[in-house]
């Protein structure tokens, strides 16, 4: 279970967040520069909240009065906004960056083939396309088995079709590992597609939203 | 060969040598800057740079004072190790080093700051160290600007000219660099000389910028930048 409460102050008004999220997938919609990506931020440990807490299971990611755990240690698979590959390094690098050289990679060679890439497998990110990039940023934030996984406009750049068969790819991983999901999204659409529940933050408030 | 070499190894030696001290300190001095904020960073920055825009005799004094054998560092090396840097072409490695620093710096800090900060959080999100962040992610990508900078802080080193020859002197055979043979035998009257080494050192300048050119082009392709 994520338990998030917590209050950071931005240049303009105050991000407020208050929510618990069991293994769902939960829609962060807003206009932007509303705090959604500060919000994900702070659940990664790239930020750090002012006050408040934040914790997934026994894990304190952030408690008043203690150092924040470092980003290291959260075990979050994060997918930015552009997906942010690295230049120099072939897909499967990219991929395998954050494992071991003993470790087992059947999960991986599974996500591989699940997303539709092990094409790409030797090229570079220059070489491949905006939906092809983003299915490899998600194998690449899947890859380390993250016990939470924060998505920041993952289907932004992408067309209709790529970006209907993503999501479906994103929902039948979810199904299979079963961990807690929070995607950033400006299309209320996205949200309706793919989320349990939707919360809605302007100028830092947020507000649960009811699926329609 | 017509004329004595020796100038021109003395010259690579002394540029090689002061090139990797600029380079080992330019990337711990640029990897710091461009990570903390400090009170008086601007001021530290400042002095860094300083010798860009000093008269060449004013950092041959400045090293002269620090390094002759009653200067605060001449006399500790003296003591300590044995060693005279005046008149050596140790001094020449020392005055190639300081003004080849603020290049070298600019470039380092200038690379440093291009590599987006979003890899360097996506490999800590990945569970990758500091150091091995730095290693496999943060220096390769940096890697062309610092190239480019080494390169420039090598030419920047053949070329000295001015503090060499107050800190090193003239001695032919021992601190006779390039530039320095190109402005005594002008002095001499021995024009065949001069223009023996300024096309020497003039194709080694326009070989080396265009190769750089043409790598950076190559890597830029790489990197998916272009």
């Amino acid at each position: 279970m994520l338990h998030v409460d917590f209050k950071k102050r931005l240049e303009h008004f105050e991000l407020t967040v208050e929510f618990e999220l069991r293994q769902e997938i939960l829609a962060l919609i807003g206009s932007s520069g509303s705090g959604k990506t500060t919000l994900l931020n702070c659940l990664a440990g790239i930020n750090q909240p002012d006050q408040g807490e934040i914790s997934l299971g026994s894990k304190h990611f952030y408690k008043d009065g203690q150092k924040p755990l470092k980003i290291q240690k959260r075990n979050v698979g994060y997918l930015f906004q552009d997906y942010a590959l690295f230049p120099h390094w072939n897909v499967e690098r990219n991929i395998l960056s954050g494992l071991s050289r003993k470790a087992d990679l059947t999960h991986v060679k599974e996500l591989t083939e699940l997303l539709g890439i092990n094409a790409l497998l030797q090229k570079y990110p220059h070489q491949i396309s905006g939906g092809e990039k983003q299915r490899v940023a998600l194998a690449r934030a899947l890859a380390a088995k993250p016990d939470i996984l924060l998505l920041d406009e993952p289907f932004s750049a992408l067309d209709d079709e790529t970006r209907s068969r993503c999501q479906g790819e994103l929902l039948r991983i979810h199904e299979v590992w079963q961990i807690p999901v929070i995607f950033v999204t400006h299309r209320k659409a996205d949200a309706e597609t793919l989320a349990d529940r939707v919360i809605r933050i302007e100028k830092g408030q947020m507000t649960e939203q009811q699926r329609t | 060969m017509p004329y004595d070499v020796s100038p021109f190894f003395l010259s690579l030696k002394v540029a090689g040598i002061s090139t990797f001290f600029v380079f080992i300190t330019c990337l711990l001095l640029a990897r710091f800057m461009a990570k903390k904020e400090f009170f008086g960073k601007s001021f530290v920055e400042s002095l860094i740079l300083l010798p860009l825009v000093l008269p060449p005799t004013v950092i041959g004094f400045g090293l002269i004072y620090l390094f002759g054998v009653n200067g605060p560092l001449g006399s500790l090396l003296e003591q300590w190790f044995g060693v005279r840097v005046v008149f050596t072409w140790g001094g020449a490695v020392i005055a190639s080093f300081v003004v080849s620093v603020p290049l070298m710096y600019q470039s380092t800090l200038a690379a440093f700051e291009q590599v987006d900060p979003r890899w360097e959080n996506v490999a800590r999100t990945m569970g990758l160290s500091e150091w091995r962040i730095f290693r496999t992610i943060t220096f390769p990508l940096a890697w062309p600007g610092i190239f480019a900078g080494l390169i420039l802080s090598f030419a920047r080193g053949i070329g000295e000219f001015g503090a060499t020859l107050m800190i090193a002197g003239y001695i032919p055979g021992q601190t006779e660099t390039v530039p320095l043979a190109i402005y005594f035998a002008y002095e001499a009257g021995q024009m065949g000389k001069a223009a023996f080494w300024v096309l020497i050192i003039s194709s080694l300048g326009l070989a080396g910028i265009s190769w750089l050119n043409y790598w950076r082009r190559k890597n830029s392709v790489r990197l998916g930048r272009e």
